[in-house]
């Protein structure tokens, strides 16, 4: 018998039933579906980290403010104004695998021009931020040391920022006015894109450190300061020194806990592509439960078939067919309903996928890997559920299944 | 002289084990040539249906020896017997058995799938089959499309699929009116008279056992009697009179 006649003859028994057919499926279409999903999820946060990496460089260091315990409570990272503009200077100088040194203050509000706003990242800092962010203009310059020392009031713009004020150009030289302090435009930045996580990096405005802190935040202080270690094998040492350094800037004694708090970008990757990883295995937890049970159902709906079609099953054995042709058409059966499934299901992961993406802004990757993997673990869930009702039918009695009402 | 197609001694069949255990038949010994035509009789529980259902291959027997065609096939495995039956034996049931949206044409062609047959091949031949039970114009109709007299006429052209020389028919009027019943009979004798296939028919009613050359009683566990139709229903007598009849007309 060959199998092209066992596909027919199996195609012919679902069409039978269509509806039944399909939510028999509906188990595996919803494993499968989580299945691609959870491993697209997975993917696209470790390219998205990968591509960060990259843009970035590994060799970022970033100090933040240590936390303010207030009555045994931490009040979190950032909440401290530990980190002073000396900091930077002191850590450029001192440190000599530092490539380059810069603060950054960062306050969203509103940028005017003529008849345009804006709302924006305004980001306080210095020339060497440039370098730290491995950055460049498009348009007209940066602003120099000098101009941050006399607390000019000028700007840089992201691209995002000029498109949106100036749609017609004529960005540099023309004035910007955030909170009502006028700012000249000296330069636009060059087009970064988003990061790999959906956030615009071009939707920000530059201005000297010393103007944020003066005229915009009244912040003595800065949020963070940027490190960019000379190559990336130095970055453990930098952060060593940068360390032992920081602590004498900070006047702590040796049973002081730090004021702040120095981390590698590779850090803050590590735990944004644990806490994908997570999410990630969450949803094959789901996947695995969603297979078993799609299992089950077919299992269940197969024994019914059985069942019902026992006179059938009673007459092809009468006519002759062996055991293994019954066997084999019900295990076709399952097969069938299993890839039906599997290949309803890959669609579904790809859509919660790009959902996921457009919604979320998650970054996902759909592989031929996790396609094929969802489509094999259907196939194998059809076979390994299929199988008991198929021999149950090889195994019936021919006259007692002719017999059967 | 050739062997008889079908062999039977000392054929017994229990069911259960132990003081529950059932005799159904005990030590049957019979025989029937290629070509006859006979009809089983017998109460509920004679052990009539038992007995067919060994010479059809689908059971066993607990003792004796059954040969088939020249072979015997006591012994053999649930494979083989589903191989004998493929190739030897043709059923016809009560409730015609076909499957449901399925084409008459395709359903001839079940049993051939199991033989191996191939496709051009099976569909030739299921063509040939049915015009030769009269339905060369119903090949592609499904049975809720058929008459009960046509259903059966595709049950019997489906028996015929693997050129098997016994046909077994249990009940085969059973579900059907007195003038498709007699379509049905007619259609045996000719299949029977004219390529010389033997039939076994089991019945409860006489007037089809009339169409017969011989009846075989079961009571039991054992056979009563085993005597020509013509001296169990002598021309002319009662019900049996009819199809007696009709079957002298239908032979030209």
């Amino acid at each position: 018998m060959s199998l092209m006649v066992l596909i027919r003859t199996a195609w012919m028994a679902l069409q039978r039933n269509v509806s039944r057919s399909l939510l028999t499926m509906l188990g595996i279409i919803i494993g499968v579906g989580a299945v691609i999903a959870s491993m697209a999820i997975g993917a696209g946060a470790q390219a998205a980290v990968l591509k960060q990496i990259e843009s970035l460089g590994a060799n970022l260091i970033v100090i933040t403010p240590g936390s303010v315990t207030s009555g045994g409570v931490s009040l979190g990272s950032g909440t401290r104004t530990s980190l002073q503009l000396s900091d930077v200077n002191g850590i450029a100088k001192n440190v000599p695998e530092v490539a380059a040194a810069a603060p950054y203050s960062q306050i969203n509000t509103q940028a005017v021009a003529g008849g345009a706003n804006w709302f924006t990242s305004i980001g306080g800092t210095t020339p060497a931020w440039l370098t730290v962010e491995n950055w460049s203009l498009s348009q007209g310059r940066f602003f120099t040391d000098d101009e941050v020392a006399k607390v000019a009031k000028v700007a840089v713009l992201g691209s995002t920022v000029a498109a949106n004020l100036f749609p017609a150009g004529g960005a540099v030289g023309s004035t910007v006015v955030i909170k009502s302090v006028p700012f000249l435009v000296l330069g636009v930045l060059t087009s970064k894109g988003q990061t790999g996580f959906g956030r615009d990096q071009d939707d920000v405005v530059i201005v000297p450190i010393t103007t944020h802190q003066q005229r915009l935040t009244g912040q003595t202080w800065v949020n963070t300061i940027l490190l960019s270690a000379s190559t990336p094998d130095t970055v453990p040492g930098v952060i060593d020194s940068t360390e032992r350094l920081m602590r004498l800037l900070h006047h702590l004694a040796p049973r002081d806990a730090d004021d702040f708090t120095i981390r590698n970008i590779a850090n803050v990757q590590q735990v944004r592509i644990a806490t994908s990883q997570t999410q990630a295995l969450l949803l094959a937890a789901v996947a695995v439960v969603s297979l078993v049970v799609g299992g089950i159902g077919i299992m269940n709906i197969m024994l019914v078939s059985v069942t019902e079609r026992t006179r059938e099953i009673g007459l092809r054995m009468a006519v002759g067919a062996r055991g293994r042709h019954i066997l084999l058409q019900f295990l076709i059966e399952a097969l069938m309903m299993a890839s039906a499934g599997g290949l309803i299901g890959i669609g579904l992961g790809v859509g919660i996928s790009s959902v996921v993406s457009l919604l979320a802004h998650w970054p996902t990757v759909i592989t031929a890997f996790s396609i094929l993997l969802g489509f094999v673990s259907a196939e194998v869930t059809g076979i390994v559920f299929g199988f008991y009702p198929a021999q149950r039918a090889a195994a019936l009695d021919p006259i007692d299944a002719l017999r059967y009402e | 002289m050739s062997d008889p197609l079908i062999d039977v001694h000392g054929l017994t069949k229990v069911y259960g084990e132990g003081p529950a255990a059932v005799e159904a038949l005990r030590g049957i010994d019979f025989s029937l040539d290629q070509g006859e035509f006979i009809a089983v009789m017998g109460p509920s529980g004679s052990g009539k249906s038992t007995f067919l259902h060994l010479l059809g291959c689908l059971d066993r027997p607990t003792a004796g020896s059954y040969r088939l065609d020249g072979q015997e096939v006591s012994g053999l495995s649930r494979d083989q017997l589903a191989a004998i039956r493929s190739r030897k034996i043709g059923f016809v049931f009560q409730s015609f058995n076909l499957l449901a949206r399925t084409s008459a044409l395709e359903n001839v062609e079940l049993p051939m799938l199991y033989a191996g047959i191939l496709t051009a091949e099976r569909a030739k031949r299921a063509q040939e089959l049915l015009g030769r039970v009269g339905l060369s114009d119903r090949l592609h109709h499904r049975p809720n499309e058929l008459s009960g007299g046509q259903q059966q006429r595709v049950a019997i052209a489906r028996a015929l699929a693997n050129g098997a020389p016994l046909i077994m028919a249990d009940e085969p009027t059973g579900n059907l009116d007195s003038a498709s019943s007699v379509e049905i009979m007619t259609l045996f004798r000719q299949l029977n008279r004219d390529q010389g296939i033997t039939v076994i028919l089991v019945t409860h009613a006489t007037d089809v056992a009339a169409w017969s050359d011989r009846i075989v009683s079961f009571r039991d566990g054992l056979i009563i009697d085993n005597r020509p139709a013509a001296e169990v229903f002598p021309a002319g007598r009662g019900e049996a009179a009819e199809p007696a009849a009709l079957r002298r007309e239908a032979a030209p």
